[in-house]
């Protein structure tokens, strides 16, 4: 067991490597644009390029600089400087974590209070109506672009825009710690809106997997037993049919916490999502680097962590 | 429920729609009994004739706009806007109103059709094609290939697409890339979804060929002097058809959000040509008093995507009556 997490972790040190290496590849050889000319101010002369160029190590070979990049981050886990504010990455990116958790938590919890029991009684009352009622209604939800049920949404419900004023709009995100009410209720339409498409899948997946479970012997053994039909699924259908959900949920909020791009734009949050993708309109490498490093990071963690707990949870499970 | 219901018997219920007592015995071909699952469905059969009406507006779309009497999809009438510039709400002229350059939004939106339709197919498409042969290779000769295929998967499934696609889509935007075979507009847009999607048709064609490769008709073949080659695309493909079939009908829906999402963040297909995202994303700044603007391109998103999606659904169940559902 051990030496498997060793394994695991160390490809996911190479992984990373191999995704900064990528992201060098991508967006030094297609740049969105020239880091040097955007920090050089309006009409520059060659030579304020040329310095500034200079300045930021462009200068150097490309090899040589991906080898800065990556001594820096492994040695010091120091992610660079953005090319606009001189600011430091790791930083900014602390300054913007906060509201992109908020975000994910909140909607997290919410997918997973609707989607599961939804799923559970789907399963259980299998061709009623009331499952074809929800099944349908996930499938219009996981179809619907979120972007866009968000501005329906605010259209809708927002304080400022909406035609029935209920929850502040877009742009209204304060901190929990300088307002909790504030932020609960900033935060309610957004989570409203990330946690609706997430449900809906949710729901499908724990819908089809507690039917293949509850088809099983044990759950005949479970029955011929004695035990009331509530225990049988619960206690024997269910704690089985959430396992394979677990692994996807690990790996949704892993790339959630890397940034809602969609939602945090359309709800003007200011987190990850927003950041990486300010530093990809501004040309902002470093920026970029380190807000895609950190997808990667979770996306990392959240598979190696599933991995493991799967070998606690679930006995016949065995990594060698 | 005792032993012995139907509900116990797995796939009982499904099969016993072939054993139609007396009359004659004759072999149904595959296709033959999948169209039999499939037509029961209603809703699946709906969703394909529905597909089939969008294939036809999007390679009509002139002649349905002109049908329909409506201007052409980049005809900017001032006339439209009120004396502040605001547009016109939906009329009898004009359906779903028209935008802030007085463009008519239903023909906007019929010629949208084209970019989304043309994006999921041939984007899905290219991405079946290489996450096929990934998968074959990868599963059929395991050891060492099998190891760096799934790890250059892994490695793509790492990044964070939307962000990735945004960044070509923007580097992509002024000249072209990779020797300008990626082209700005619906070239790039395709090349990002192909790029996206590959890996998931990969990871589910090397599961199904690792377990087929063991199969006695793989042997079989073998001992008849076959070449790896011939085992992997004349004989373990054929029977890998239903679940490509199935996953890639499935890619299809996410390969139009996808391209919706990118044009919605103005790195996709641009105007004048229409797109259903890049349509929300104008409609952004002034949703709050020109609503239509934003609701029906979104409409025609979200039942677009939600035909393939129930279509994929129909089909896997139709070919996989195993699978309970």
């Amino acid at each position: 067991m051990t030496r498997y997490i060793i394994r695991r972790v160390l490809w996911g040190v190479v992984l990373l490597v191999a995704v900064s290496a990528l992201m060098f590849v991508l967006f030094r050889i297609l740049p969105t644009a020239d880091p040097a000319r955007l920090r050089a101010g309006h009409s520059p002369s060659p030579k304020v390029i040329a310095e500034i160029r200079s300045d930021l190590g462009l200068n150097k070979p490309l090899l040589t600089q991906f080898w800065v990049y990556e001594k820096n981050l492994f040695l010091h886990f120091d992610l660079g400087y953005s090319y606009e504010s001189g600011a430091s990455v790791k930083s900014l990116i602390f300054e913007r974590l906060p509201a992109t958790i908020s975000l994910t938590v909140g909607a997290a919890v919410l997918w997973l209070a609707i989607g599961i029991p939804v799923g559970i009684i789907s399963a259980l009352r299998r061709h009623s109506r009331l499952d074809r009622a929800s099944m349908g209604a996930s499938l219009v939800l996981v179809s619907a672009p979120e972007y866009w049920l968000g501005l329906i949404v605010l259209y809708l419900f927002a304080a400022d825009i909406g035609q029935v004023k209920v929850f502040p709009g877009a742009g209204s995100y304060v901190g929990l710690t300088s307002d909790p009410w504030k932020w609960f209720t900033s935060l309610l339409l957004p989570w409203i809106v990330l946690a609706a498409g997430f449900a809906a899948i949710y729901a499908r997946l724990m819908r089809a997997s507690l039917i293949e479970t509850m088809s099983e012997d044990y759950i005949r053994t479970a029955r011929a037993k004695g035990l009331t039909e509530r225990r049988v699924v619960l206690r024997h259908g269910v704690r089985a049919a959430i396992t394979p959900i677990l692994t996807i949920f690990a790996l949704d909020v892993g790339t959630l916490l890397g940034g809602a791009i969609l939602i945090e734009t359309v709800f003007d949050i200011p987190g990850i999502g927003r950041l990486s993708y300010d530093g990809i309109t501004h040309g902002n490498f470093p920026v970029i680097q380190g807000t895609v490093l950190l997808v990667a990071l979770f996306i990392v963690v959240a598979n190696i962590l599933v991995d493991i707990a799967y070998a606690f949870v679930d006995p016949r499970v065995r990594y060698s | 429920m005792s032993p012995g219901t139907p509900e116990t018997l797995p796939g009982a219920g499904a099969s016993l729609d072939y054993l139609e007592l007396g009359g004659h015995v004759a072999a149904r071909s595959p296709f033959e009994l999948f169209w039999r699952r499939f037509r029961q469905d209603r809703w699946a059969l709906a969703s394909l004739i529905f597909i089939g009406l969008l294939i036809v507006v999007a390679f009509a779309a002139p002649l349905v706009v002109e049908l329909l009497g409506l201007p052409g999809p980049n005809v900017q009438n001032p006339n439209l806007t009120d004396a502040f510039g605001s547009p016109l709400g939906p009329s009898l002229s004009h359906p779903f109103g028209v935008d802030q350059l007085g463009q008519d939004v239903m023909s906007r939106v019929i010629y949208g059709t084209r970019a989304a339709l043309t994006v999921g197919i041939l984007g899905t498409a290219i991405a079946t094609l290489i996450g096929v042969v990934v998968g074959l290779t990868a599963g059929f000769y395991r050891g060492f290939t099998d190891t760096a295929l799934s790890r250059l998967v892994d490695l793509v499934l790492a990044i964070p697409i939307l962000l990735l696609g945004i960044g070509i889509g923007a580097a992509c935007a002024v000249r072209g890339c990779v020797a300008g075979v990626v082209q700005p507009g619906l070239r790039v847009i395709i090349f990002i979804v192909a790029l996206a999607s590959w890996p998931y048709m990969a990871r589910i064609v090397r599961g199904l060929v690792l377990s087929l490769r063991e199969k006695e008709f793989v042997e079989a073949s073998r001992s008849l002097g076959a070449s790896n080659a011939r085992i992997m695309f004349r004989e373990i493909l054929p029977s890998l058809w239903a679940p490509i079939l199935v996953y890639s009908t499935l890619m299809i829906p996410q390969a139009i959000l996808l391209e919706a999402a990118l044009s919605f963040f103005g790195v996709g297909i641009r105007p004048p040509t229409a797109s259903w995202g890049q349509m929300i994303a104008a409609a952004t700044p002034t949703f709050n008093t020109a609503w239509w603007y934003m609701v029906f391109p979104g409409i025609a998103l979200l039942g677009t995507v939600f035909a393939f999606n129930l279509l994929g659904d129909g089909l896997q169940d139709a070919l996989n009556p195993r699978v309970v559902r």
